[in-house]
């Protein structure tokens, strides 16, 4: 088991025709299962081609109903990447992962206000994020998959390399992963910490869960104060930015103390008071997990 | 991305927005003509700088005649203007706005900002215009009030009306009121703003509303669409370091710390800086180099962090995915070699070809000391920068 993707996952990638959207569609496919999962792409003006035997379909919808596919990756570029969003949430896919990074905020909050009135029961995760992996099944996205392997450590982080090196220090101590899930560094995004939290919780197959925050906005706050009232398992915790100036934006969008909120020491704080044990040492997060083992 | 005062007026002006009429000067002589133009008997002059606190700082002055607008023009322009938002060293001004006097009854407050929560642009108001907001919501947060916009519909006449009622617009204004947060409300939406304010906005003795002051930013990720707003950029209010970085998609910010760092990703990049200050020492600055790194995007990395008078050692961490260790390591040696780095180098490489990464820093015969952990490379840098 795992949360979000297994081996039953029929994936199509939107942005096939892309550089990118092609090197990591190459990469997805030949890790683990990959060859099966990943099974069209998409683009409207090249629907009956195929780009190295996946077929490509001129919409998302095409892809469900002759592909059979029930996810989607995202590589499409910032100006157009919330209307893909839109084309895999309308065909009712179950998961959508979009890996764009620089999409304009409006465009993020038109397409979830969309997604909210409609009801729509798509999970979206991202924008700017690795993706989902669940070790030597599936990969969907942009992380090195040879640093992973299987296991029962689940890991959900707003950010990608300090998300691969939480793996790399649970690989130093011989603990692999359940499922690692980057949610993405944009202000606007679909899953939130506390989502994806819930979903460990459930998971047969997930012991323990490292966290990974950021300064900026409140999601790590409300993930804590929801694993106090109802996680099971234990939670190990690192907030990034504890030295990031106010008023800065970090590198990702949504990295940003504003209006004296969102800093790291605010974050580190709340998921103490909520059970949650934290390091301020970004190199001690493996060492921490299996103290809580 | 930010812009002056007197840009977000031009912007609110088109959106229907009341400001006091005013003029964009360069010089004292264009102050002076400025005045006599706008007519009146008294005018304010306004440094334009991107910080905030301007009036404190003494970047805004009334004057009651044309002599006290030339003094006050000549000593503002060129001033090294020092605010809370400024850092220590002030921000010289280069422009200044005269406007028209205004007849100050009431100072209110409005903003706006996109609320993560909700995942909606939320407007803030409140009758303590004036004051920094901040203060207002962390002592008396039952002054602010709050409307969520639905991007479908905007922002509602009744929501508007409400809004302007309870920050104690007189019920005569109102309709003036709900023209100006509409407004703002548009002009926030059309231009991918991601923060607008104006503090104060006044009522005037004759019951007019007007913006008395403008603050806009733009979110950078929609600037491809709005080439009049990138056409207001003015690079003299950017550090030159994050203009110099920009230009080769490196994502830099200085800090006021001396070991600088370059780093793989923003998440692992303030981790870094969040290790170099655990072991004792401070960042000199924060450096993403992204995914696609190159030797000539590494070695203009180093020429930046390197510009920094203040920098006394440099942190390498990366975690190689995609971006192989061999590359960075060809990049850094390679940067090392064309800059003549004088300076403790610290490496850390993780992942993908680590080993041959490694191999190639060794190999290079450059005095390169190796970390096999972010800690362990913190605490190298930070040992080696203090025995110099």
């Amino acid at each position: 088991m795992s949360i979000l993707i297994n081996k039953e996952t029929r994936v199509v990638t939107q942005g096939i025709t892309g550089k990118t959207g092609q090197f990591h569609t190459r990469m997805c496919r030949e890790y683990a299962n990959g060859k099966n999962c990943f099974v069209a792409g998409v683009n409207p003006k090249k629907a009956g081609e195929d780009f190295e035997g996946i077929p490509i379909y001129g919409s998302v919808k095409d892809a469900k109903r002759q592909a059979g596919v029930n996810a989607s990756v995202i590589y499409v570029p910032p100006p157009f990447a919330a209307a893909a969003i839109w084309e895999a949430v309308d065909a009712d896919l179950d998961l959508v992962i979009c890996i764009t990074e620089g999409i304009p905020v409006r465009d993020m909050i038109e397409v979830k206000d969309r997604m909210k009135k409609q009801n729509k029961k798509t999970i979206l995760v991202g924008p700017n994020c690795p993706g989902v992996i669940t070790p030597d099944e599936i990969k969907i996205g942009i992380m090195p998959g040879h640093i992973h392997k299987r296991g029962r450590i689940g890991v959900v982080s707003r950010s990608g390399t300090l998300t691969y090196e939480a793996v790399g220090q649970l690989m130093d101590l011989g603990l692999g992963q359940s499922s690692c899930v980057g949610i993405g560094g944009d202000p606007v995004n679909g899953m939130k910490h506390i989502d994806v939290l819930r979903m460990f919780n459930d998971d047969p197959d997930t012991d323990a869960v490292i966290m990974v925050g950021e300064i900026g906005g409140s999601d790590e706050e409300t993930a804590a104060e929801w694993v106090k009232a109802h996680m099971k398992k234990p939670v190990v915790g690192f907030i990034a930015g504890v030295t990031a100036p106010a008023g800065k934006r970090m590198g990702h969008a949504g990295a940003i103390i504003s209006g004296g909120k969102g800093t790291a020491q605010e974050k580190l704080a709340v998921m103490e008071a909520c059970g949650i044990k934290v390091t301020r040492n970004p190199s001690e997060m493996g060492r921490l997990l299996k103290t809580v083992l | 991305m930010k812009i002056h005062e007197y840009q977000g007026k031009e912007i609110l002006r088109k959106y229907g927005v009341a400001t006091p009429r005013g003029q964009a000067c360069f010089s004292v002589d264009e102050a002076v003509a400025a005045a006599g133009s706008l007519g009146g008997k008294v005018w304010v002059v306004k440094a334009q700088i991107h910080a905030g606190g301007r009036g404190k700082g003494g970047g805004v002055k009334v004057a009651k005649s044309l002599d006290e607008l030339r003094q006050y023009a000549g000593q503002i322009l060129g001033m090294q203007l020092k605010t809370h938002q400024t850092g220590p060293e002030g921000q010289k001004v280069r422009r200044l706005l005269v406007e028209e006097g205004a007849d100050i009854k009431q100072e209110l407050y409005v903003g706006m900002v996109v609320d993560r929560v909700t995942q909606r642009v939320c407007l803030m108001a409140s009758s303590e215009g004036g004051m920094d907001i901040e203060e207002v919501a962390a002592h008396t947060p039952e002054k602010i009030h709050k409307v969520f916009v639905d991007p479908a519909t905007g922002l509602k006449d009744a929501e508007a009306d409400d809004v302007a009622l309870k920050i104690g617009v007189p019920q005569a204004s109102v309709p003036q009121a709900r023209v100006i947060l509409q407004g703002l409300y548009q002009a926030f939406w059309e231009t991918d703003a991601s923060l607008a304010e104006i503090n104060p906005l006044i009522v005037t003795g004759d019951g007019r509303v007007v913006a008395l002051d403008c603050k806009i930013n733009f979110d950078s990720n929609a600037l491809f669409r709005h080439p009049d707003i990138v056409a207001m950029r003015d690079l003299d209010e950017e550090d030159p370091a994050e203009i110099e970085a920009s230009k080769f998609d490196l994502s830099y910010i200085s800090l006021d710390g001396n070991i600088g760092c370059l780093v793989n990703g923003a998440g692992l990049a303030m981790a870094t800086m969040d290790t170099i200050k655990l072991f004792g020492a401070e960042p000199a600055n924060f450096l993403d180099v992204g995914g696609g790194a190159t030797t000539e995007k590494v070695t203009e990395a180093f020429k930046i962090m390197l510009k920094n008078p203040k920098v006394k050692g440099i942190m390498v961490n990366i975690f190689g995915g995609i971006m192989k260790c061999d590359t960075i390591a060809e990049g850094v040696v390679a940067a090392a070699r064309e800059v003549d780095l004088a300076v403790p180098l610290v490496v850390r490489m993780r992942g993908t070809n680590e080993d041959l990464g490694k191999r190639i820093l060794k190999d290079s015969g450059l005095p390169i000391i190796s970390a096999d952990t972010m800690a362990q490379a913190a605490e190298k840098i930070v040992a080696a920068v203090s025995a110099n």
